[in-house]
């Protein structure tokens, strides 16, 4: 009885999911059709004749009503066809392969970093609360907060890259690379993006956990003679974990964003460095593209955090 | 009432750093040294006592574009804060009041909107939309907007049932006697404490969005387009990008510490007597 609830919810969420990445596919094909200009102008240029600019638009299909377009677009998404990009005629789908490859790579070694390491500290916090570790880390997360992404980078740049010579200022990458070459070369970037969202993940860790450590089953525990360790595993722990897998996973949303903006600091051959490219070549199809699998990136992490506070947290099972 | 004694260290240092920026914003043309766009020396010259900063990559004097970076990154972050507080609260609050349909629309429309993260869906308007300064700060504003609307929405459904608000209903008041005269005054509090928070995403926002190349275009340009016009100079081990990238971040903590202090002025006064 219980499991089959679970699973109604989850087969919920994942429904609601793919209905909103419906939604926001409709929305960003919208977004880029606020202009009147189209795709043929931007091929032939200002200077193209009518005569023209008319034999493309039937060719690409222009001419059909957006709604047309829009299908004939998502029926190419979903079958894993995405046009090809108009400033250099080549297919977005081969171009995306190893670049979401390369981003993933450098989000998962910059999650596999930073999760650890702010959900440590976020319990030293809470350990010596009001101490001065406390302080310590509110200080630093209110200041990388503030900090810029390409602050951050462009400071390690210059210590590690061109002072010391530890690693290299721009991350080339291919696919003959070794492993630990790779890792070299990401390093800075990872590193990067580690300490943007280290410091939210780990406040936001600090104030979960606090938030458990202060009720009253806490108390009841420690009066009833528990040992810390007791307490934490049995009482604090279960009832933790749903918030802090919600931080978490909103982090690493924020992590995908992220990216694109330290993948144009340290030239690494990923999404963030491609969307950007043809944002200002004004090369829409390929924008689309890469803004719908960050939108579904983003989604879908979202949607786990969802489901993983509804198995971590009976209450959530019996909405209202 | 307001003691200048019992405002915290670290809320006098936002204050003076903020106040700082602002003057430089508002007399860039009085206070800097040399022209915005004029070339004055080497590229990339040390700094020295004719250029306090040193010189950019063109060769222009990086304190005098400091400062006129100032001003336009001031006023671009702003007018988009100006317009998503306007937008979001006006709409927040007729979403509270007015309900049934048109809150459940606006609502789930906002919803949708921030399941993208908000950097990628500007890149793909941008990537049609004309690049001028009109066309980013509506960008910015509308996309900020979804945040406020948000809060605004939730603040005004608490007021919405209070007793006044019944009673002025009961008077036979219009809508926008609700919403600009009762409901307003009493949500400005938690939407002021926001305000800050706002300005300073609204600053890392243009930042990144100008340090991408889809902010404010050359010749003019805020720091973000100046951290990208220098940077190339940070693997010969030229700092100059740093500069206008440590302002962003210097003017993030300074708003920030102003912010704080702010916010938790506002929770005393709600929850009794105000202690500074």
């Amino acid at each position: 009885m219980g499991s089959t609830l679970i699973l109604r919810l989850i087969a919920q969420r994942l429904a609601l999911g793919v209905l909103l990445l419906f939604a926001v596919s409709v929305l960003i094909f919208a977004g880029t059709q606020i202009l009147p200009g189209d795709v043929a102008q931007s091929i032939l240029g200002q200077a193209a004749t009518p005569q023209a600019l008319e034999n493309l638009r039937r060719d690409l299909g222009l001419n059909d009503p957006a709604y047309i377009r829009y299908f004939r677009w998502l029926g190419g998404v979903l079958t894993g066809d995405f046009g090809t990009a108009l400033s250099n005629g080549r297919d977005i789908a081969d171009a995306l392969g190893g670049r979401l490859k390369n981003t993933l790579f450098l989000a998962a070694c910059a999650a596999v970093i930073s999760v650890p390491l702010a959900i440590l500290l976020g319990l030293l916090a809470v350990r010596y609360r009001n101490g001065v570790i406390d302080k310590a880390i509110s200080g630093f997360a209110l200041a990388s907060t503030s900090l810029p992404e390409f602050f951050i980078g462009y400071l390690l740049i210059l210590f590690f890259a061109v002072e010391l010579q530890w690693f290299p200022a721009s991350s080339t990458v291919f696919d003959t690379m070794s492993f630990g070459a790779r890792i070299q070369a990401i390093a800075l970037p990872a590193i990067t993006l580690t300490l943007v969202v280290l410091a939210h993940m780990m406040r936001m860790t600090r104030a979960a956990i606090l938030n458990v450590m202060q009720s009253a089953y806490i108390e009841t525990a420690e009066l009833k003679g528990l040992s810390a360790f007791e307490i934490i595993r049995k009482h604090a722990m279960p009832n933790a974990v749903a918030p802090i897998v919600n931080v978490v996973m909103l982090n690493l949303a924020y992590l995908i964003v992220g990216v694109v903006v330290v993948e144009v600091i340290f030239v690494y051959p990923g999404m963030g460095q491609y969307l950007v490219d043809h944002v200002s070549k004004r090369d829409v199809p390929v924008v689309q593209a890469v803004g719908l699998i960050f939108a579904a990136v983003y989604i879908g992490l979202n949607m786990i955090a969802d489901i993983v506070a509804i198995l971590a947290n009976p209450r959530l099972r019996h909405p209202k | 009432m307001l003691d200048l004694k019992r405002i915290p260290v670290s809320a006098l240092i936002g204050l003076f750093l903020t106040a700082l920026f602002l003057f430089a914003a508002l007399f860039a043309p009085w206070i800097a040294p040399y022209g915005n766009g004029e070339i004055v020396g080497d590229v990339w010259g040390p700094i020295s006592a004719t250029h306090l900063l040193g010189t950019d990559n063109l060769g222009r004097d990086l304190l005098s574009r400091m400062i006129y970076g100032a001003r336009i990154t001031i006023f671009i972050a702003v007018a988009a804060t100006a317009l998503s507080f306007i937008l979001g609260s006006v709409l927040g609050f007729t979403a509270a009041v007015v309900g049934g349909w048109l809150d459940q629309t606006m609502s789930r429309f906002v919803d949708l909107l921030m399941s993208i993260p908000t950097l990628i869906f500007a890149l793909v308007v941008l990537s049609v939309l004309p690049s001028t300064l009109v066309t980013l700060i509506l960008v910015m504003g509308i996309l900020d907007a979804t945040r406020v609307y948000r809060l605004a929405r939730a603040v005004a459904v608490d007021i919405n049932v209070m007793d006044f608000v019944e009673a002025a209903k009961l008077r036979g008041e219009g809508r926008s006697w609700i919403i600009f005269r009762e409901i307003l005054p009493n949500a400005l509090s938690p939407l002021v404490a926001e305000l800050g928070l706002r300005f300073i995403f609204a600053v890392l926002f243009l930042s990144a969005l100008s340090f991408l190349g889809l902010g404010v275009q050359p010749p003019n340009a805020d720091w973000g387009g100046m951290v990208k016009e220098n940077k190339d100079g940070i693997v010969f081990g030229i700092p100059a990008a740093l500069i206008p990238a440590g302002a962003i971040a210097l003017l993030a903590i300074s708003v920030n510490l102003v912010a704080d202090w702010v916010l938790n002025r506002t929770s005393d006064l709600k929850g009794g007597r105000g202690n500074g």
